[in-house]
């Protein structure tokens, strides 16, 4: 036991080391930065601007975007990206149960490899499977969450925001001092599953333009609960096991101002985990021995900078190594267990410019360059490295209540491999338009709405995975329709103090999608372009606030899903216009949070319809709804200058078994508490 | 708005979070379809059990009544709800000897013995990875590929005996690296060995159990990722191999008993076979890089004369509606031929009856990847 903790903590201080570095090199270019003006001042009054526009930021888009930020991020009933984003609407996040069990998103139907995750404008890259695991990502140094289906109508941004159907960005906190040149905050917590999560954030004003900031988190947990399967006659109750997880993270970063137009910001962030897989329960086999290690480590950064009033540029860069191995004690070869070890290194420059033609006219190019190659000690592995070329036109009219923003994207992507063959080189043009209408002078109420043609390339596993990989795949292409409206207006001296309505319609048309097919036997499974799928839904939004006296606030957040995805890919099956596996034809949830002097209080209930698990929409493929009711209480109050919060919650108190996937149990009622101190 | 109002919006939220609920658990219902029956047959029919997709836990048993022509989707779970989620994952393979079902399920680590009559459970024995069942002597030898769960050094095949009466295991007997499918001849026990597990470096070997010592006597040279074997009357072996799905094909070799050495090979590939008299009913799935597809076929043999035949088990063209042939299975009285189709894997399976001119009498629904059948009399 000692012994493995040892090696556990030997890889730290091997990428603690590589962080340092990655700091001084940093701190080198730093000093050439170092010139005017007061970084704390802009950034303050950004942070007030920020604040302001958020407000409605969700109103204007064109594109749905539906945003958390930090003070909800603390309160929700959330450890991980992943639950926050059970809060939104037109999701369905794939949760294979536990802190350490795989979660990832899929947005309005489409597939998660349909969208991107962007961690402060730089999109998390996996070319191995194409999919990020949420549950990898804690809340503790975000200051927002934001999901936009569609793009984001940003001007100035790298051409990977325009190159997927859905993105969500994560972004870290920005520093922001006030009279002391520095802020600590420091959260721990504990609960069921055996959790231990130490966390904080240091933030450092260097000088009037430099900031920097520390933030780590280890959290420990033994991945134990109780599930509970029965049909009504057998009824078992037992403990998930082999889902301890150990995980470490240390990420720094730093802002700085170049002069009266421009600022930079760069991080390094390097994440180790050691967890194990818990496996599908099935008749006769509740145990599982295998293990996942990962070793995450990137160092990113942009610089923006402004020419005079009417240009402005936009760089991005990023250097990323991702190692992952796989050991499976059940899986004997001639070398012992199964051990797969996968590398895959990642190189990526984007270069953005946005132009003011007149006042209302803009134009904007991005271009972006992509590099990736994964190693794999696999039988027959091809090697495969990939270069992407993206390059943007776009151009967007704002008139005072109409804006329309038009881009085409040229996505090149060359595939080259070592052994075996290659899937060649692909050349895709893909168009958006996207609209905001605010109808009346008077009213806060816009239509809006887009369309998209996008695509997805196939991953390396879907090309190159021996046995498995098929190098004649085409991308999986995704036309996308909204029409929707926003309203919102705010009230004095009412009970009601706000309201913001969202809703949408949309349509979306899933050709080519990838997916496994039988080969010769069940170890065989080869990956086609086969599935067409022809998607309808509907997605509503409603915000509202209340002062309900003189200390006691209320909040409610309503959302609602409805999607019909129909598999239309031949009407010789018997699935055909049938409802695809795990997306529910309704889902949404509530959320409500009261604040009552130094008082917090929160209830969210989730809700997922009926679904089915595989394609036949048949009882054995059946899948009952679920649905949890979570609580918060939280309490806070200064001391001298710190100031503490205690937060604990309960989750799932009606303490309802079930399964997102099939056969992987979700945790029945449990309970956390957090402490969080500020300085 | 009020207060009142707020809390008639959150009583209302509550009614619908109620109204929304989920049912009752019961257990998984049996489906009934009806099929031409054949009120004089002398064979009743037969068990069909269906593999389910892996993690899915969905492997399962249906029953084709012959006599009544009733065919039953999903009776285990029917007659047997008290087993803890239900028949398992991944069932390999089915076996019938005296008054008892064994149910080979791969995932699940577990040999299922089920009464014939009812396929009411009667135990069960745990295996690590078990593949195939054969019968002799009021045993039962089961293949499995994994000796000891966390043991790099345990064998990585064996084949257990076990007592038919008792239903446990005797003994066990090491062999070679993930054996599958198993044949008696005589008294000793022939097993292919397929190495899947660490390619390019698969097994070719036969091994050979003498059932007196219960040790493995000698391994025969065959070809490389053995997969099925399937004795003729006449002490030939038909073992398939699997190639290395790149550039080694898929072939048929035959195994004389006598000599225990190939003695033929056909220049066909063969993913599955049922032997039945002196006629080999063969069918192959191969994956062809250049078409980027499967390539399916169908073949008759003639075992006494070890010959390709030209005509065909299934005349009437409609072989083409099968997406992926996954079991076959030769009635031993009428000489119907049964073919399953595994389709995707992912929808529920076909089973299509072919009468002993090749022309499809009929056709049902089964459960996922519907692939061994075991007849009863």
């Amino acid at each position: 036991m000692t012994k493995k903790k040892l090696a556990f903590f030997e890889g730290y201080v091997a990428f603690i080391g590589v962080a340092v570095v990655g700091m001084l090199c940093a701190f080198e270019g730093v000093a050439f930065a170092q010139n005017t003006d007061t970084l704390g001042k802009v950034n303050q009054l950004q942070e007030v601007k920020i604040n302001e526009y958020r407000v409605s930021r969700q109103s204007l888009s064109p594109a749905p975007l539906q945003i958390l930020t930090g003070p909800d991020l603390q309160r929700i009933n959330s450890l991980s990206v992943a639950d926050a984003i059970r809060y939104f609407s037109g999701v369905q996040l794939k949760d294979y149960g536990g802190i350490g069990g795989l979660k990832t998103i899929n947005v309005r139907s489409m597939g998660s490899n349909h969208t991107a995750v962007f961690y402060d404008g730089i999109q998390l890259g996996n070319a191995q499977n194409g999919q990020v695991d949420l549950g990898k990502y804690s809340l503790d140094n975000l200051e927002e969450i934001a999901l936009v289906s569609g793009q984001s109508d940003e001007q100035l941004q790298p051409a990977k925001s325009y190159a997927s159907a859905s993105a969500i960005y994560l972004k870290t906190r920005i520093p922001a001092f006030d009279d002391k040149k520095y802020n600590l905050t420091a959260n721990f917590k504990t609960g069921d599953f055996g959790l231990l999560n130490p966390a904080f954030v240091y933030q450092h004003q260097i000088s009037r333009h430099l900031s920097a900031s520390v933030s780590s988190e280890y959290i420990k947990a033994n991945g134990k609960y109780k599930f509970r399967y029965t049909n009504g006659v057998y009824d078992t109750t037992a403990v998930r096991n082999n889902g301890d997880v150990n995980r470490f993270r240390l990420e720094t970063a730093w802002f700085g101002q170049l002069n009266k137009q421009g600022k930079w910001h760069a991080q390094v962030y390097s994440f180790l985990s050691d967890r194990g897989l818990p496996g599908a329960i099935v008749a006769n086999k509740f145990n599982y021995d295998q293990r996942i290690w990962d070793r995450n480590i990137f160092v990113q950064g942009n610089l923006t900078q402004k020419f005079g009033e009417r240009l402005a540029v936009l760089i991005n860069t990023k250097l990323a190594y991702d190692y992952t191995r796989f050991l499976d004690p059940e899986y004997i070869t001639l070398n012992g267990f199964l051990d797969n070890r996968f590398h895959e290194r990642e190189a990526y420059v984007a270069v953005s410019a946005n132009y003011r033609l007149t006042d209302r006219w803009q134009v904007s190019f991005a271009s972006d360059y992509q590099y990736q190659d994964l190693k794999a000690n696999l039988y027959r592995f091809a090697y495969p490295r990939r270069n992407t070329f993206l390059n943007v036109l776009s151009s967007s009219v704002k008139l005072s209540r109409f804006e329309v923003q038009a881009n085409l994207l040229s996505s090149t992507v060359n595939d080259e491999v070592n052994a075996y063959s290659s899937a060649g080189n692909k050349q895709v043009f893909s168009p958006a338009v996207l609209f905001s209408w605010k109808i009346f002078e008077e009213s806060n109420f816009r239509l809006r709405g887009f369309y998209k043609d996008i695509f997805r390339m196939p991953t390396f596993n879907d090309l190159y995975y021996t046995f498995i990989g098929n190098t004649l795949l085409k991308p999986e292409f995704a036309q996308q329709y909204d029409l929707g409206f926003t309203y919102q207006n705010s009230f004095k001296k009412q009970q009601l103090t706000f309201v913001e309505v969202q809703a949408d319609f949309y349509y979306n048309q899933v050709k080519d999608k990838i997916i496994a097919q039988p080969g010769a036997n069940l170890i065989r499974w080869i990956m086609y372009n086969l599935g067409r799928v022809d998607i309808k839904g509907a997605e509503l939004n409603l915000k509202t606030g209340w002062n309900l006296g003189k200390e006691l606030a209320l909040g409610t957040a309503i959302n609602y899903t409805f999607q019909q995805a129909m598999d239309i890919t031949d009407p010789s099956d018997e699935n055909y216009r049938q409802q695809i596996p795990y997306i529910p034809k309704h889902s949404g949830s509530f959320l409500a949070k009261i604040d009552y002097r130094n008082w917090r209080a929160n209830y969210s209930f989730i809700y997922t319809g009926y679904r089915y698990n595989q394609k036949a929409n048949i009882i054995y493929n059946y899948m009952e709804p679920w649905y949890t009711h979570d609580l918060a209480l939280g309490y806070g109050f200064k001391l001298k200058q710190a100031s503490f919060n205690l937060n604990a919650e309960v989750n799932n108190l009606l303490n309802q078994y079930y399964d997102v996937i099939p056969n992987f149990p979700m945790p029945g009622r449990n309970y956390r508490l957090t402490l969080n101190f500020k300085l | 708005m009020s207060k009142s109002k707020i809390h008639q919006l959150l009583i209302v939220l509550f009614v619908l979070s109620l109204v929304a609920c989920r049912k009752d658990p019961k257990p998984l219902p049996a489906e009934i379809s009806r099929v031409e029956p054949e009120p004089n047959s002398a064979v009743k029919g037969f068990y069909l059990v269906n593999e389910g997709n892996m993690n899915m836990n969905k492997a399962s048993l249906d029953y084709l009544d012959l006599v009544n022509g009733i065919y039953t989707r999903n009776l285990y779970n029917q007659v047997n709800p008290e087993a803890t989620k239900g028949l398992g994952d991944v069932g390999n393979d089915i076996g019938i000897y005296g008054d008892k079902l064994y149910v080979v399920v791969n995932i699940s680590n577990k040999v299922e013995v089920l009464q014939v009559k009812t396929g009411k459970r009667i135990g069960q024995i745990n295996l690590a990875n078990c593949r195939y069942v054969t019968f002799n002597q009021g045993r039962a030898y089961v293949s499995a590929y994994l000796g000891k769960v966390g043991d790099p050094k345990a064998p990585n095949g064996m084949v257990a005996e076990i007592d038919t009466a008792k239903l446990a295991i005797n003994q066990t007997v090491e062999v070679g690296r993930q054996p599958e499918e198993m044949a008696i001849v005589g008294n000793k026990l022939y097993i292919a060995n397929s190495g899947g597990y660490s390619p390019p470096n698969y097994e070719s070997t036969v091994s050979v159990i003498d059932l007196n010592t219960f040790k493995e006597i000698k391994r025969i040279e065959v070809a490389i990722n053995l997969h099925r074997l399937k004795a003729d009357r006449y002490g030939d072996l038909y073992v398939t191999s699997r190639g290395d799905y790149y550039t080694i094909p898929s072939r048929l070799y035959v195994v004389d008993t006598h000599t225990d050495q190939v003695k033929k090979v056909f220049d066909v590939a063969a993913s599955n076979l049922a032997i039945d008299g002196d006629l080999a009913y063969l069918y192959s799935t191969e994956w062809n890089y250049i078409q980027g597809k499967n390539t399916i076929s169908y073949h008759l043999i003639d075992v006494k004369n070890e010959t390709l035949l030209d005509q065909k088990f299934i005349t009437d063209g409609t072989e083409k509606n099968i997406k992926i042939p996954y079991g076959i299975a030769v009635n031993p009285v009428s000489k119907d031929v049964y073919v399953t189709d595994a389709k995707d894997y992912v929808t529920p399976g076909k089973l299509h009856c072919y009468n002993a001119l090749g022309k499809l009498k009929w056709s049902v629904a089964t459960g996922d990847i519907p692939a061994h059948i075991a007849f009863v009399y």
